[in-house]
């Protein structure tokens, strides 16, 4: 799977982050949504066909996360520590690219 | 040089406030504390306080203004009581989280139902889980000069927790006494600027307050904010040290009236320390050995001062306007909880009494005694006992 994007500001942020609790939990730079896997949740996953995939991006757009970004070849990427598995892309996807299974750990 | 004026202990609470210079003041009408914002707002409209004052639609949305502004950064202030500090509940607990030192007077209240205006401490004691800082006043100018000493603790950077300050509703919101206020000046340099080092809004350095906090880190935020309340033991102290070499007047967490040889000692709060004083002179006067203990400060709660004036007393007469219910009195817990390690203890002994504006007399406190001194005597008494209670009515 291709690497986020957002590696970088991610491990800076959880860097900051972990290091010392401020008086009254304050987040002292942006992005601690960054930080807070909405993952964690998640009750079912998106699976990806990448066959059946016409790369109109619906689901990119759609998801509210968002927890979806695009590879070198614009095929969808879906990152599992954000998406919460709300099933938008599944059902936005006009090919059934996307269905939602339950996830199990 | 101070002036002495004849007030109410709500218009000392707005000479506080006024004092402190809060930017911001956020404040909803109730008996008995309308009049602390009314004058308060007199203040701001005559030019002599230049600070935000904002009308709001209930309780609930003045600490949550309060809450607001005091996280960008300023000093804030508000006066509330009874049913209206309940209505705060949930931001109390939030203000105190997000450590914000804001400030409120409190005319102690009873709560519904039935409904009663009158003084009693139960709106208080039902805030003391929220983390806030609480102090008592027994008279006017302790109205005033705590609310200071608030500010002073509240802001400290080993504290930042909020701070309410009670002072009885009617017997002293509403009676004058004469109240010296001290000179600006002098406040000035005792508070000093409200200078955040964490919560305050900067455009140029955005952050984010009032955070989610996943299982991984809510103990830790839970933790330091018993951090700061076991902190604000000694920064109490220094405040009530530096409080005294400016202003003269001494205060204690828990001030001490005749205990030194007493075999019996009274422990109560607020204005009913008045006349428990009175109540131990006249004692003293026919040879009987009692003495006064007066909380100021609640939470955090004093456990070493409590233990020492333990070792006083062969009976500890804990004198309540409030009740928690199937244990007694808060009070009687945290005794309970300051002393249950120790080798030697007292007796204690549980009175709930003067509920609702229920007044207190001589042969209320009468009553008490007579239970004390059979525990003093060995006898088994009560933990807990209602006193004045109408028993015909029942
Ligand atoms: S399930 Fe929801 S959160 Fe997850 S990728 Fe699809 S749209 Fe985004
Ligand atoms: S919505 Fe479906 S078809 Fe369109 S990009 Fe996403 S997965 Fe591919």
């Amino acid at each position: 799977m291709a690497e986020s994007p957002f590696k970088a500001d991610i491990e800076r942020v959880q860097k900051e982050y972990s290091e010392k609790m401020t008086p009254g939990a304050i987040a002292t730079i942006p992005g601690s949504s960054v930080v807070n896997k909405t993952g964690s949740w998640r009750v079912f996953m998106p699976e990806f066909n990448r066959d059946k995939c016409v790369r109109c991006y619906l689901c990119y757009i759609y998801c509210p996360e968002p927890a979806i970004y695009l590879d070198e070849e614009n095929y969808p990427v879906f990152d599992y520590d954000y998406c919460k598995g709300c099933g938008v892309c599944a059902n936005e996807c006009p090919t059934d690219a996307i269905i939602m299974v339950r996830e199990t750990k | 040089m101070p002036i002495r004026k004849v007030m109410k202990a709500n218009e000392a609470a707005a000479w506080a406030a006024k004092l402190a210079k809060p930017k911001v003041i956020a404040a909803f009408p109730i008996t008995p504390s309308t009049l602390v914002p009314e004058k308060i707002s007199e203040f701001v409209a005559d030019g002599e306080l230049d600070a935000e004052f904002i009308k709001v639609e209930s309780e609930h949305s003045a600490i949550s203004a309060c809450v607001g502004a005091s996280a960008a950064g300023v000093r804030t202030f508000t006066a509330t009581a009874s049913q209206g500090l309940a209505l705060m509940h949930e931001i109390l607990f939030i203000a105190a989280g997000m450590r914000l030192p804001i400030v409120i007077a409190v005319g102690n209240r009873a709560l519904s139902a039935p409904i009663n205006i009158w003084n009693d401490w139960q709106d208080t004691i039902s805030e003391r889980d929220t983390g806030w800082l609480q102090f008592y006043a027994e008279n006017n100018q302790e109205a005033l000069d705590l609310i200071l000493i608030a500010y002073k603790v509240a802001e400290n950077e080993k504290v930042l927790l909020p701070a309410m300050v009670g002072f009885d509703a009617f017997i002293l919101t509403h009676t004058v006494e004469p109240v010296e206020i001290p000179d600006q000046e002098l406040v000035d340099e005792f508070l000093g600027e409200y200078e955040p080092k964490y919560a305050y809004l900067d455009p140029s350095r955005p952050i984010t307050q009032g955070t989610l906090a996943f299982p991984a880190h809510y103990m830790e935020a839970r933790y330091t904010v018993w951090e700061a309340n076991e902190n604000a033991r000694k920064v109490i102290d220094e405040a009530f040290a530096e409080f005294e070499k400016r202003f003269g007047r001494k205060y204690q967490k828990i001030e001490e009236y005749r205990t030194d040889d007493a075999e019996i000692i009274f422990v109560t709060m607020g204005s009913l320390a008045g006349t428990v004083k009175e109540y131990v002179d006249h004692l003293r006067e026919q040879g009987i050995k009692v003495g006064a203990a007066k909380m100021t400060v609640y939470r955090p709660f004093p456990i070493e001062e409590v233990r020492a004036l333990a070792k006083k007393a062969k009976v500890i007469a804990l004198l309540e306007k409030n009740i928690t219910f199937s244990v007694g009195g808060a009070l009687f817990q945290d005794f309970s909880r300051a002393l249950i390690n120790e080798s030697e203890k007292p007796k204690i002994v549980d009175f709930i009494l003067g509920l609702g504006g229920r007044d207190v007399t001589f042969r209320d406190l009468d009553e008490a005694l007579a239970i004390a001194q059979k525990a003093l005597n060995g006898e088994a008494v009560d933990e807990v006992n209602w006193i004045g209670l109408r028993k015909e009515i029942l």
